[in-house]
């Protein structure tokens, strides 16, 4: 197959109309859609709406609630352990405060409960992978705040209320819009840089459904600034982590506080009893279950562990029927399908364009609306191109970002793009990019109150695990933002509990093997099992010759 | 949704992993090869999408003297490829506070004085999957330069393939942190109007508004959402009120 400049001859020929339209609509605009226009859209075309892809969950505080089969799959679902086969007098670690999770949640919350008051010797952080792989470090556009003159708290609660269809916890909004500027201003006494203006002000963009210019950006490395700053802190500070060593299950008490976790070292395959007087899930989002067999822009590890720990221990869960597709995944090349492009790209001016040159959408409707107009484009109006794999996208409008605002821009600002697409042999300064939606964010998850308390006593949750921030339909900025609102609070308030917490006694599983039970009466097929832990992506040929013999 | 093309349809390379040779079809990443080949990461893979330094890999093509890095998930694995991935860097990290540091004296030379070894060889610039300009970093290091340091390192992405090649055993990412972090904290002062904002949230300015949205109705709110004023977008293309 021949490629020029990485693309093929076919596609081309579409990137030339695009190039034709590009002067006319670099003065044009294209008209935001009313609310009524965008239930029309989502109804039609996003993949929520799809029959056939959910179903009630038979077993556990949720029952008779839908969410995704993929996602009820792992909670109707046997553990990965006999509750008999664990020993839990003997305790491995015996902390104050457990962390399950090594991303940006788990860490903030780490370095809040040390600074009040916990030594970190007794705060222990257990991670499935290293400290720090997570989707916190692939974020990319950046963080909203409230904080201009032009712009309040109050706008900014509002922009997400609408974002969520109006189904977020009210009070869970409020802590995240009125905590945000703080939340900059610790960042900036650790040492995060944001991009900032020659007079010393933040730079700040606008992303999809809100209608400010809010988000705070580092490049496009906006993630991994803030993670690699947060998990220096953390090391500073000696709080102990264990790697490749994710909770299986949580552990009670007597009393029926979760009191701890069991861990399962991957490389060793043994397990370890964690002793603490608060947990806090950390865990983050679901991506790899690839809902309806969408590529995903999540981690390796991005496998729902935390969801299906804290439903079997008690948690409620909400808002896990709607799931959020991010409109700008990579369509092509191959190698990258279903990255994220950033959203930053269209707050730049890049707009999403058919086949045919033509922009179909206002470039930054919420980001659920705007996925289900790419999905009509490609498969409603078929004016879509499509690729040598069968994969089909839109144009993102890539150059005009430079027209727009000089050349260098894309370089200076979204470095990261610009890099991963020359590694495939394109230049996204001078040619659009290719994109299709790819799932992209946890929307519900376990349900907190404002001082990140599950519906367990002992049990906290921050950042994408949680349910009831972002409602329906999380916006952009808004997930860095989450994690550390929120983790801050899971830190600040699993300290206070634990001042107020013996050691847990009598350390039992009993939750689960009421669980088992009822997973039992349900009828659930035995060999289903869960946490899943990591996706399998070995090759079906591997696969068909394994054999299982030490 | 798509529906994808056949594996099996497509030309057929052979990788060595860690010296063992598989077939596997042409045009996918490293990592993804390994994984069709049979393998099932626990190290190795992390974000999967070049931002986070799990899978940073050596190798060198079949008949080539040269010694090259890569980044797994972002490179298209070739026929001949000698592979082998790094599950870990055992790098010097020193502690330190960053509220107690002195930002006019040279910490970095402090806190890492191996830093002064660097024969400026440039072999960390050319072992960097990023591309970026270690060796001149390492240098403005050495002139305890902090700016330098965090924009040519800005987009480090920590993996250490520059540290393990290095011969004066300098952690350059390590080193890259902690002036960033400097840089960051004592170079670049928190905007005016953020420090503002924090005071006027303090003196609860805002709390009347937002009560006010938290008691609507649906309907109500609903109606305040979609009469919003939206602020004007002054770049070309997008939107003009």
């Amino acid at each position: 197959m021949k490629l020029i400049g990485g693309y093929t001859e076919e596609m081309r020929e579409s990137i030339e109309k695009v190039e034709k339209t590009r002067p006319e609509r670099m003065k044009k605009t294209f008209e935001m859609m009313s609310l009524e226009e965008r239930e029309e859209v989502l109804k039609k075309y996003h993949p929520d709406y799809k029959p056939g892809t959910k179903r009630a969950i038979k077993v556990g505080p949720n029952k008779g609630d839908v969410a995704p089969h993929e996602v009820v799959d792992l909670l109707e679902a046997y553990p990965l352990i006999d509750p008999k086969d664990i020993d839990l007098k003997h305790i491995d670690y015996d902390v104050d405060i457990l962390i399950i999770g090594g991303g940006g949640a788990g860490t903030v919350a780490a370095l809040w409960a040390n600074d009040s008051g916990i030594p970190a010797e007794n705060i222990l952080m257990a991670t499935k992978l290293r400290h720090g792989d997570a989707n916190s470090i692939m974020a990319q556009g950046g963080i909203q705040a409230a904080d201009r003159e032009e712009d309040s708290p109050a706008i900014h609660y509002l922009d997400v209320m609408g974002g969520g269809h109006f189904a977020n916890k009210p009070e869970l909004v409020e802590a995240l819009v009125k905590d945000a500027p703080f939340i900059l201003k610790w960042h900036e006494e650790l040492g995060v840089q944001y991009d900032k203006n020659p007079d010393g002000t933040y730079v700040e963009r606008s992303g999809g459904g809100t209608s400010r210019f809010r988000l705070h950006s580092a490049k496009d490395y906006t993630g991994m600034e803030i993670m690699r700053v947060l998990r220096d802190e953390f090391r500073n500070r000696k709080i102990p982590v264990v790697e490749f060593s994710p909770a299986i299950e949580l552990i009670k008490d007597d009393s029926g506080n979760v009191g701890g976790a069991i861990l399962f070292n991957m490389e060793t395959e043994q397990y370890y009893v964690v002793r603490a007087k608060a947990t806090i899930m950390a865990t983050g989002g679901f991506g790899r279950l690839h809902i309806q067999g969408f590529p995903t822009t999540n981690h390796y590890g991005a496998t729902a562990d935390g969801l299906v720990m804290s439903y079997r221990a008690g948690a409620r869960l909400r808002d896990l029927d709607t799931v959020q597709y991010h409109p700008t995944g990579a369509a092509y090349p191959e190698q990258i399908v279903g990255l994220l492009i950033t959203e930053k790209v269209r707050g730049m001016g890049a707009q999403p364009v058919n086949k045919n040159g033509e922009l179909f959408v206002f470039p930054l409707e919420p980001r659920d609306v705007e996925a289900a107009a790419f999905i009509r484009e490609c498969y409603g109006r078929n004016n879509c191109v499509e690729t040598p794999t069968g994969m089909r996208g839109v144009w993102l409008d890539s150059p005009m970002i430079e027209e727009i605002e000089g050349k260098g821009a894309i370089q200076k600002n979204l470095d990261a793009m610009y890099r991963m697409y020359k590694r495939f042999g394109i230049d996204m300064t001078q040619d659009p990019i290719l994109v299709f939606p790819t799932l992209h964010y946890q929307n519900g998850g376990v349900e907190i109150d404002v001082n990140a308390r599950t519906t367990v006593p002992g049990l906290f949750a921050a950042g994408e695990v949680e349910g009831g921030v972002h409602g329906k339909n999380r916006l952009m900025g808004n997930s860095l933002l989450d994690y550390n609102v929120f983790g801050r609070r899971a830190g600040i308030n699993a300290a206070k509990w634990v001042k107020k917490h013996a050691k847990p006694k009598n350390l039992n599983l009993k939750h689960v093997e009421d669980y088992i039970k009822e997973l039992k009466k349900a009828k659930i097929p035995e060999e289903r099992k869960s946490p899943m832990l990591l996706p399998d992506y070995r090759g079906e040929k591997a696969l068909a010759r394994m054999i299982d013999i030490f | 949704m798509a529906k994808k093309k056949k594996i099996e349809d497509k030309k057929m390379i052979t990788i060595y992993v860690m010296g063992k040779a598989y077939k596997v079809p042409f045009g996918l990443t490293i990592m993804k090869a390994l994984e069709y080949a049979g393998y099932r990461y626990i190290r190795g893979a992390g974000c999967r999408a070049g931002f986070c330094g799990a899978c940073a890999t050596v190798y060198r093509k079949k008949g080539d003297y040269k010694f090259r890095t890569a980044l797994a998930c972002q490179t298209t694995a070739e026929d001949g490829m000698y592979l082998a991935q790094l599950p870990f860097v055992p790098a010097n990290r020193e502690e330190y506070n960053i509220s107690e540091i002195d930002p006019n004296k040279n910490v970095l030379s402090q806190y890492y004085p191996e830093i002064n070894r660097c024969v400026a060889c440039n072999t960390c610039t050319k072992s960097c999957p990023q591309g970026l300009q270690v060796m001149d970093f390492i240098q403005a290091a050495i002139r305890g330069d902090y700016e330098k340091v965090s924009s040519l390192s800005f987009d480090c992405i920590q993996c250490g393939l520059c540290t393990v090649r290095c011969p004066a055993e300098i952690t350059h990412y390590h080193v890259a942190q902690l002036a960033r972090r400097i840089y960051g904290k004592y170079y670049s002062p928190i905007p005016k109007h953020l420090e503002k904002r924090i005071e006027e949230i303090k003196e609860g300015k805002f709390d009347k508004e937002i009560e006010r949205l938290k008691n609507m109705s649906i309907d109500e709110l609903k109606k305040a959402y979609a009469e919003r004023k939206i602020e004007k977008i002054p770049r070309g293309g997008v939107r003009e009120e």
